[in-house]
């Protein structure tokens, strides 16, 4: 049984319809990269499944049980973290206070303490700054706390949307190291990123959204080597 | 000594406007929006405690226990049934419904409890205090009063560093998406805000109907509006904020009705927001406005 099952969504704004019935599966301990140029509908795919946008039809499965009702708020204690598009950090809390709404469902206080020093064993940085004002970081840094934020609720399966969004070429190297080493802990990751090369060279399998439908998908490696999405996603 | 009576007389006037504007900022600063009913609720809140005072003879403790209850309510229920269908509306819908539900309540309680002004009986029934040999009178209410003011807002600031429930209001303030990723239910937050700020409107009504001991439909009307100049004077969305601006504004009107006009108290108030708002459009513990990129 897959660990997120997407069946034949449908996500409309007002009048258009932004997802025209797609489906696909994230298995348990998998990276997935969902890839795209803009406006095919990676960030609604991933809004949509964690509740912040409301499907038209389909469902959303996730380890076994139907999540496609489920208010958005509940779904992060289910398991599931989301590292927002442009990173959404609570700039005028600190970084310490945006680390602790992270683990805002969690009731377990020693355990949270515990997940927050691994947090801060992943991000030095943030250690460093922990009072300082997240609006005060670097992008990079922000992109960091983000996801130091949604490690913070201890996720099953955690989804990015566009984490090497406008950083400088070393952050992206280190946003996506961190993204191997999150993966190598045991935690699933469902990522959307316009970066196609970095994304398919991290991931075991890959989708590929144009204008809300999924157009290509299969083995992250064979995708890389395949003539149309080198063309269009790879640049070459 | 007649300006210091006067000076204490605007500290207590502003404890009220404060603990008002405490509310308009509150729910300004989670909501985003104006709730002009806010000061019909403070005269809700002043005809709950005469009624259960007069009519069923309950002492005043319980009063007004029943005041900050029905209050609660009130907001509560304000913003489940007129303002939570507009959440994604302009805001313009949402200022026009505001004002609609503040005739609302003054035509209900105008229906309910006539037009005739009521006559407010102190619930602070302590002997005043005297000092330098009786030659300065202080009304327990206004001791009363400004003893709450500070323990409200010092509690209201140990209660969003402090707690979880702080917390998710501050993050539903910066962004309501965000914060539901957190797991944080943003309505149920948004209904927290509205309680606190209603429970806060009845303190503040009864302290004002303690001070000034008329009472009708319209008695929350001007104290609500100059309570939300307060709120935008301190700088809207800071607790900080509505309590410097309260204080502020009440001992500039006690002070421009004493000693400029006691006609032209009111314009004095306004005419100073003006000036601060040229000077400062933000308030003053306002954050300028960054734009988002």
């Amino acid at each position: 049984m897959a660990m997120l099952e997407i069946k034949d969504l449908k996500v409309f704004y007002g009048m258009i319809q932004a997802i025209k019935g797609i489906s696909f599966e994230v298995n348990e301990g998998e990276v997935i990269a969902l890839i795209g140029a803009n406006g095919a509908g990676k960030t609604t795919t991933l809004q949509t499944i964690t509740g912040m946008l409301a499907p038209k039809s389909g469902t959303i499965l996730f380890e076994g049980q139907d999540i496609t009702k489920v208010p958005g708020h509940k779904i992060v204690s289910m398991g599931m973290a989301h590292v927002p598009e442009g990173r959404r950090v609570f700039a005028e809390l600190s970084v310490f206070e945006n680390l602790k709404l992270g683990a805002y469902t969690r009731r377990d206080k020693a355990e949270v303490a515990e997940t927050l020093e691994r947090v801060y064993q992943s991000f030095p940085r943030l250690k460093e700054r922990k009072n300082q004002l997240a609006g005060t970081l670097s992008g990079g840094e922000q992109q960091m706390l983000a996801m130091g934020r949604a490690l913070m609720s201890r996720p099953r399966i955690i989804l990015m949307d566009e984490p090497s969004m406008g950083l400088s070429p070393i952050f992206v190297e280190e946003i996506f190291n961190i993204i191997r080493e999150i993966s190598s802990s045991g935690t699933t990751v469902l990522l959307v990123e316009q970066n196609a090369k970095k994304a398919l060279a991290i991931a075991n399998r890959a989708y590929v959204l144009e204008t809300g439908n999924i157009v290509l998908s299969g083995d992250a490696k064979v995708l890389m080597n395949d003539e149309s999405i080198k063309k269009a996603y790879l640049g070459e | 000594m007649t300006f210091l009576t006067h000076f204490i007389n605007g500290i207590s006037l502003g404890s009220i406007y404060a603990i008002i504007a405490l509310g308009y900022t509150m729910v300004y600063g989670i909501a985003k929006m104006l709730n002009f009913a806010h000061g019909d609720v403070i005269m809700i809140g002043c005809y709950a405690v005469f009624m259960s005072m007069s009519s069923l003879k309950l002492p005043a403790t319980v009063s007004v226990a029943i005041a900050i209850a029905v209050c609660t309510v009130l907001g509560i229920v304000i913003e489940k049934v007129a303002y939570k269908p507009l959440r994604k509306a302009s805001p313009l819908a949402v200022l026009i419904t505001a004002i609609g539900v503040s005739y609302l309540l003054q035509n209900i309680a105008l229906l309910v409890f006539g037009a005739d002004s009521k006559s407010f009986q102190s619930i602070v029934a302590i002997p005043p205090l005297r000092l330098a040999g009786g030659e300065l009178v202080i009304p327990s209410v206004t001791i009363v009063t400004v003893i709450l003011c500070i323990v409200i807002v010092a509690a209201l600031l140990t209660f969003i560093k402090k707690t979880k429930a702080g917390q998710a209001m501050l993050a539903v303030s910066e962004d309501k998406d965000a914060a539901q990723l957190m797991g944080v239910n943003v309505n149920g937050t948004i209904s927290l805000t509205f309680a606190i700020g209603s429970g806060l409107a009845a303190v503040a009504g009864v302290l004002l109907c303690s001070a000034y001991p008329t009472l009708t439909p319209y008695t929350g009307s001007m104290p609500g509006i100059k309570a939300f100049t307060a709120a935008v004077f301190g700088g809207i969305g800071s607790i900080w904020g509505a309590f410097v601006g309260g204080i502020l504004l009440g001992v500039i009107e006690i002070m421009g009705r004493a000693y400029i006009s006691s006609q032209l108290s009111d314009a004095i108030v306004f005419a100073v927001l003006i000036l601060v708002l040229l000077v400062r459009p933000t308030g003053i513990f306002g954050k300028p406005i960054h734009e988002k990129v």
